[in-house]
């Protein structure tokens, strides 16, 4: 955090927070890379502001180091961390010009008029907001004081960026815009970032990797599709998606992979059942069944009464009760909803034995 | 925020009876003042005419409105320094200065005057402590001219100052500055360039009140400049109870009254009443 122009590489470890009796974030550890586009996902309240507060500086950790680029960074105050921080709100400087905010952090490092101007006008030109420069940010729509606060917090080449929920108050075709344009920028400059969101689907299509919070602890880190198709548990699975789950019993290992009994049929799973023996439960997200006309011995499936369907446009979802009552929803094309709702409702639930993924039983 | 049409009606009909009794109380008798104006001793404009050539009038005019400049200086200077204290210190520190600025609610003007009389006259107790550490040979006279009232009626209009501030203080967004601190400003310069300029509203809302205030301050100045530091309201008393003057008295308050209802205007152009308390 403290060469321009160079990306950091930070290092938590075992960063925990009080207050009061209060535990906000506890024992936390994070390797965060280079140059990364890390997500820090999970519900309101589950610490991620604390955590990005602690980075910036402007909260002091109960326990726990902080390093970057490994120096302990864990007292150094925020103004000389200088990491660039896009706030819920933007708080940006209401009596400055959109210029004068840009020009902020320049003015602060003591760098030269000429210098000051020309940044700050590829600056400008790089968020769009050409034009716009004498405005106050009273007089910016949501999505233009949104880019001013990415101009400001970027235009001194910080080591990392760190975001907290920077769309939430944009309306949806704005936030897919900005998020498109958050890509860019992270392309361009190559700055590590950390990102705070509570929408699953944006830290999934955003990050190289996403960290799971829950109650002040980090529950996984991984890549977008390790964390949504290899959830560590039931919280995560959940979080990250629609996805069914159903009991099966007597897990035991089997050839590259495990076997049980599902609604009293056999079924295989790919997945390891290591840690887990007897019963268990197979989450399965939507996407990754379908519905046949009839068993068939080579492939997992159980009967399943179709109830509701949900017209989705591209797709439709199809909501099922398995014979043993657990219910079930697919995603299904809309010519297969439609069959499986005409034939008396009656239909048999697939999947491949590849997805899925065994979790314990009443497991979080 | 705009209130509803209700809501507003319903402000407007608690607020009725205070506005008749504002009427009665000071409006009506106001008018019979403005009437004396232009008529006493005889019909015409002949005060305003006097009240524009008089010397003493002029002088005593000028003098108020540098008295008065200089106590909002003073008073909006110290009051935004307490507030700061009292709205972002430590809890200490924020019952330290609520103490500071409740207790001269408690003690009259007249007690606060002549306490100040106390203090800075000749035999005062600053006086005789700077003479026996041996800082001066000769009292200094700090009471009884324009620095004892200046000193007096800052030290009344203070904690009517910090209310405006504190408004102001406590509606700023703490992420602004914590942006700030983010960006690499140092503390010192995060609150002059940006938390002076946010709370510019309440330094104007506080600087209107104190100045409009010192205006017409009657007591403070009659006791602390010891009727060699004359101000307008003092000039109005003498020239209605200690002179058949009635007619200039009057001219004088109907000039002084356009004035505050002038700078009171520009006060609401710039703030809204709700920031003021
Ligand atoms: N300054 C504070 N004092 C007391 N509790 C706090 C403070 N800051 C945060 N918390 C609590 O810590 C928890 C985590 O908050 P936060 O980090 O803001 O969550 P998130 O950003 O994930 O929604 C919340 O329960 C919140 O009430
Ligand atoms: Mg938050």
């Amino acid at each position: 955090m403290q060469q321009p122009g160079r990306a950091a590489e930070i290092k938590a470890n075992g960063i925990g927070k009080s207050f009061g009796s209060f535990r906000a974030l506890d024992n936390l550890s994070l390797d965060i890379g280079r140059g990364e586009f890390l997500t820090l996902l999970g519900p309101s309240g589950s610490g991620k502001t604390t955590f990005l507060m602690i980075l910036a500086g402007f909260v002091q950790p109960s326990e726990g180091k902080l390093f970057s680029d490994g120096v302990d960074i864990t007292n150094r105050p925020a103004e000389q961390r200088a990491a660039g921080m896009v706030f819920q709100g933007y708080a940006l400087f209401p009596h400055m010009s959109v210029e004068q905010n840009i020009a902020f952090p320049l003015k602060v490092r003591k760098k030269s008029a000429s210098e000051i101007k020309s940044r700050v006008g590829e600056m400008v030109e790089r968020v769009g907001l050409k034009g716009h420069e004498k405005k106050l940010p009273a007089q910016l729509s949501g999505g233009q004081q949104q880019r001013v606060a990415l101009a400001r917090a970027l235009v001194f080449e910080p080591g990392v960026l760190l975001l907290d929920e920077p769309f939430s108050a944009l309306d949806k075709s704005l936030r897919g815009q900005m998020q498109a344009e958050m890509k860019r920028l992270h392309q361009e400059t190559g700055t590590t970032f950390v990102f705070v969101t509570h929408d699953q689907s944006e830290a999934l299509a955003l990050s190289s990797r996403v960290a799971i919070f829950n109650h002040g602890k980090l529950l996984q880190v991984g890549r977008p599709d390790e964390v949504y198709d290899r959830p560590a548990n039931r919280f995560v699975a959940e979080f990250l998606g629609e996805i069914n789950m159903l009991p099966v019993k007597g897990v035991r290992p089997a050839d590259n992979g495990a076997t049980g009994l599902c609604e009293d049929r056999a079924v295989n799973m790919r997945c390891k059942a290591e840690a887990i023996k007897g019963d268990a439960i197979l989450a399965i997200r939507p996407e990754d069944m379908s519905i046949a006309p009839e068993a068939s011995v080579n492939e997992n499936g159980i009967a399943a009464t179709a109830v509701a369907s949900t017209y989705l446009g591209a797709a439709t979802k199809l909501d099922l009760t398995t014979r043993q009552g657990a219910k079930v929803t697919v995603s299904v094309p809309n010519e297969v909803a439609a069959s499986a709702l005409s034939k008396g409702n009656s239909v048999w639930l697939t999947w491949p034995a590849e997805k899925g993924f065994l979790l314990p039983d009443g497991g979080q | 925020m705009r209130g509803t049409l209700s809501d507003r009606a319903g402000a407007a009909l608690l607020m009725a009876p205070l506005l008749l009794f504002l009427i009665l109380a000071y409006a009506w008798p106001f008018l019979g003042v403005v009437k004396w104006s232009f008529t006493l001793p005889t019909p015409g404009l002949g005060q305003y005419h006097a009240l524009l050539t008089d010397e003493l009038v002029q002088s005593v005019f000028i003098r108020t409105l540098r008295i008065a400049a200089i106590v909002t200086l003073v008073s909006v200077t110290a009051a935004y320094a307490i507030t700061v204290v009292w709205v972002r210190g430590s809890p200490v520190q924020r019952v330290l200065a609520e103490f500071c600025i409740l207790v001269p609610f408690w003690i009259s003007v007249l007690t606060r005057a002549f306490g100040w009389v106390a203090l800075l006259s000749n035999r005062g107790l600053i006086n005789t402590w700077l003479q026996s550490i041996g800082f001066i040979s000769e009292p200094l006279t700090l009471v009884r001219n324009e620095f004892g009232v200046i000193v007096g009626m800052s030290h009344f209009l203070i904690p009517f100052a910090v209310f405006p501030l504190a408004s102001a203080m406590r509606s700023l967004d703490e992420r602004v500055l914590l942006a700030a601190r983010g960006l690499g400003s140092s503390r010192m310069r995060t609150f002059w360039t940006v938390f002076v300029p946010m709370t510019r509203s309440g330094i104007i809302g506080s600087a209107m009140i104190t100045f409009v205030f010192s205006l017409g301050f009657f007591v403070t100045p009659a006791i602390l400049g010891g009727g060699r530091s004359v101000m307008i309201a003092e000039l109005i008393y003498l020239r209605i109870f200690q002179s058949p003057d009635w007619g200039l008295g009057a001219a004088i308050s109907f000039v002084l009254v356009v004035f505050v209802g002038a700078l009171m205007a520009l006060l609401f152009r710039y703030v809204k009443p709700k920031q003021l308390v």
